[in-house]
């Protein structure tokens, strides 16, 4: 595996309680990661977090089975600021939002997938998670590559070979959101100005 | 331009006259369905915000139904929380063991769902409730939280996709058999974010516990929700179980839809999905006779009474097969009730058959009926996904009452049409 070099992220986070959460000033030109890539279409929450390990709803715990139906190796090679590269109908199936704590639990900081399945992305956004849709990801990435994504101009590069793809950048409203923190930060924000 | 009734409920209900799809509007919410794996996390995040109080207890349902009884330790806390939260809360609609059900199922059956409402819960299958005239979709915990302090929740508004059925379901054909035949078609993102909804001739001949089957099935789709007009069918169920008004909608004949289909239901034969997608869904007479280890009827999608019915005349005088587990499951504790009453749980003991309390149990590889390594089962549940009731090696089938109680006899998959003909002739003779 290629030498790690994780960005600080500080600038961008602040500790809430005993989670990390990524909340972020300004929308980031730099983010930098590993990939971890699965580019088949259809991966499902059960995949992502098996239903037996929902008798618990802690992150940390949540991560140590995250992908563990479909790559055991997952929690093993993950690092924190990772990123995971999909295909089509990413976290598909069951509305678990424990599918989104498990992989942020991992350390997984953006996932990158051609497209969503809307209770996944729903989840994401309003857990102020990053959940980006980019059809040219999987094309121009292998497990392992470094990656830099540019959620302003919406550019994702693959600084191990160099190529490029380009992604409409996130909504206004999903914006908003993950600038907030999430939904609750959000609510919590708007009740407070009413 | 008209709209659809999908539309028109997210309109009335978020002080609009009109919205399009696309468009994102908070709707104030009539129901808010609460179970016990999705809803301890939601309690968790209100009381780190200091958010004490939910916005109304009594637009709550709360049911414990996935690890009940209780599974193991750590499961028996989810649903202390969610017992302690209910009465910290005081909120009466609550289902304990003993009376409880799949939320999903229990949710119409007690008459807490009606025409025109909007209602969440924390899971995917609550589209169900849509048979019902009902925008009702899933949300993960996050999304409970903010609805049941606030009362209300954002939503994309969906595009709609018509489903036309026509005709009358053949003989040993089921609506369990129409909805993995839609998603054979349209793929399990064919309706991704969109809302799936149905008319036709067909839906006519089909009772309410026909329907849910098929709305249940929406997420497995990729739908945001399905939806059925109320007609005197679903106003009649309704009725029966409460006096509470309601509105119904009904699409415009100008309404604008993605895509339309229709779906001649009279050319359907039985369904069954091979593994590991619902949309392998193929006819039985083109798939090979593959041998089951365990049969498994019952969930939200298929363990009504009428499902139980179904499977208990096919059961009547036969035997599950050596080597053949068969596992039966009430969705609510009321149904199970009705099936001692009939005398169906005599014909699924008298055939070898597990009956168990309602439980979502090993439709999700909770318990109650998980999969090995390397082994079979034919399921009248929704998703047959790797891993999803046991070992990731397990491979699991999806197919309507009739198909599985006739697989489980035969313990190969068998088309039940063998088994009701020689039953319908018992009952002319
Ligand atoms: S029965 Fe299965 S699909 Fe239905 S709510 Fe329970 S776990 Fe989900």
């Amino acid at each position: 595996m290629a030498s790690r070099k994780h960005e600080a992220y500080s600038k961008h986070s602040i500790e809430t309680s005993n989670k990390t959460r990524f909340v972020m000033a300004e929308l980031p030109t730099n983010l930098k990661g590993f990939a971890h890539v699965y580019e088949r279409a259809h991966i499902n929450t059960d995949e992502i977090i098996p239903a037996r390990y929902l008798n618990v709803h802690e992150e940390a715990e949540l991560a140590k089975y995250a992908m563990e139906d479909i790559d055991p190796e997952f929690v093993k090679r993950v690092r924190p600021g990772d990123f995971v590269i999909a295909g089509e109908n990413f976290g598909c199936g069951s509305s678990r939002e424990h599918a989104i704590w498990a992989l942020r639990g991992a350390g997984i900081k953006v996932v990158i997938a051609a497209n969503y399945s809307r209770i996944f992305f729903r989840n994401a956004i309003n857990n102020g998670f990053l959940a980006i849709e980019c059809a040219g990801a999987v094309g121009i990435v292998k497990g392992g590559d470094e990656l830099e994504l540019d959620l302003l101009a919406g550019k994702l590069r693959n600084l191990s070979n160099g190529q490029e793809a380009t992604f409409v950048p996130i909504s206004d409203f999903a914006r908003e959101l993950i600038e907030d923190g999430g939904l609750l930060p959000h609510i919590q924000k708007k009740a407070a100005k009413a | 331009m008209g709209m659809t009734i999908t539309e028109k409920i997210l309109a009335a209900h978020s002080g609009r006259d009109t919205v399009v799809p696309g468009e994102i509007v908070n709707a104030k919410l009539d129901l808010i369905v609460c179970h016990d794996v999705t809803t301890p996390p939601a309690v968790s995040m209100l009381k780190k915000l200091g958010i004490n109080k939910v916005f109304d207890p009594s637009k709550i349902l709360v049911t414990p139904d996935h690890f009940v009884p209780n599974k193991d330790i750590k499961s028996a806390e989810l649903s202390k929380q969610l017992r302690e939260w209910r009465i910290e809360q005081k909120i009466e609609r609550y289902y304990e063991i003993g009376n409880h059900g799949i939320c999903h199922a229990i949710a119409p059956e007690q008459g807490h769902v009606l025409p025109g409402q909007t209602i969440v819960c924390g899971d995917s299958h609550t589209t169900t409730m849509g048979a019902l005239g009902t925008f009702a979709t899933g949300v993960g915990s996050t999304d409970l939280a903010a609805a049941l302090a606030t009362g209300e929740l954002w939503f994309k508004t969906p595009e709609s996709m018509l489903f036309e059925l026509n005709g009358d379901l053949p003989f040993g054909v089921y609506s369990k058999d129409i909805i993995l035949y839609i998603i054979s078609k349209i793929g399990v993102d064919g309706a991704r974010y969109k809302a799936m909804e149905y008319r036709g001739s067909g839906l006519k001949s089909l009772t309410m516990e026909a329907r849910f089957t098929i709305t249940n099935m929406a997420i497995e789709a990729g739908g945001k929700s399905g939806i059925m007009p109320a007609d005197s069918i679903a106003e009649d169920y309704v009725k029966a179980r409460t006096k509470e008004p309601y509105t119904i909608y009904g699409s415009d004949e100008d309404a604008n839809y993605s895509d339309r289909h229709t779906i001649n239901i009279d050319q359907l034969e039985p369904m069954v999905a091979l593994p590991s997608l619902p949309s392998n869904g193929r006819f039985i007479g083109e798939i090979e006779r593959t041998k089951m280890d365990q049969v498994y009827i019952g969930s939200c999608t298929n363990g009504r009474i009428e499902d139980l019915r179904i499977a208990a005349q096919i059961f009547k005088g036969h035997k599950v097969a050596d080597g053949t587990r068969a596992i039966v499951v009430p969705a609510t504790t009321e149904v199970w009730k009705m099936a001692m009453r009939e005398g169906l749980l005599e014909i699924f003991a008298d055939a070898g058959c597990v009956v168990s309390t309602a439980t979502c149990g090993a439709c999700l590889g909770g318990f109650m009926g998980v999969l090995g390594a390397e082994e079979t089962c034919l399921s009248t549940t929704n998703r047959n996904f790797v891993g999803r009731m046991g070992s990731p090696k397990s491979k699991v089938y999806l197919a309507s009452p009739a198909t599985a109680a006739a697989t489980a006899i035969t313990g190969t998959i068998t088309d039940p049409r063998e088994f009701l003909k020689a039953s319908a002739q018992a009952a002319a003779a």
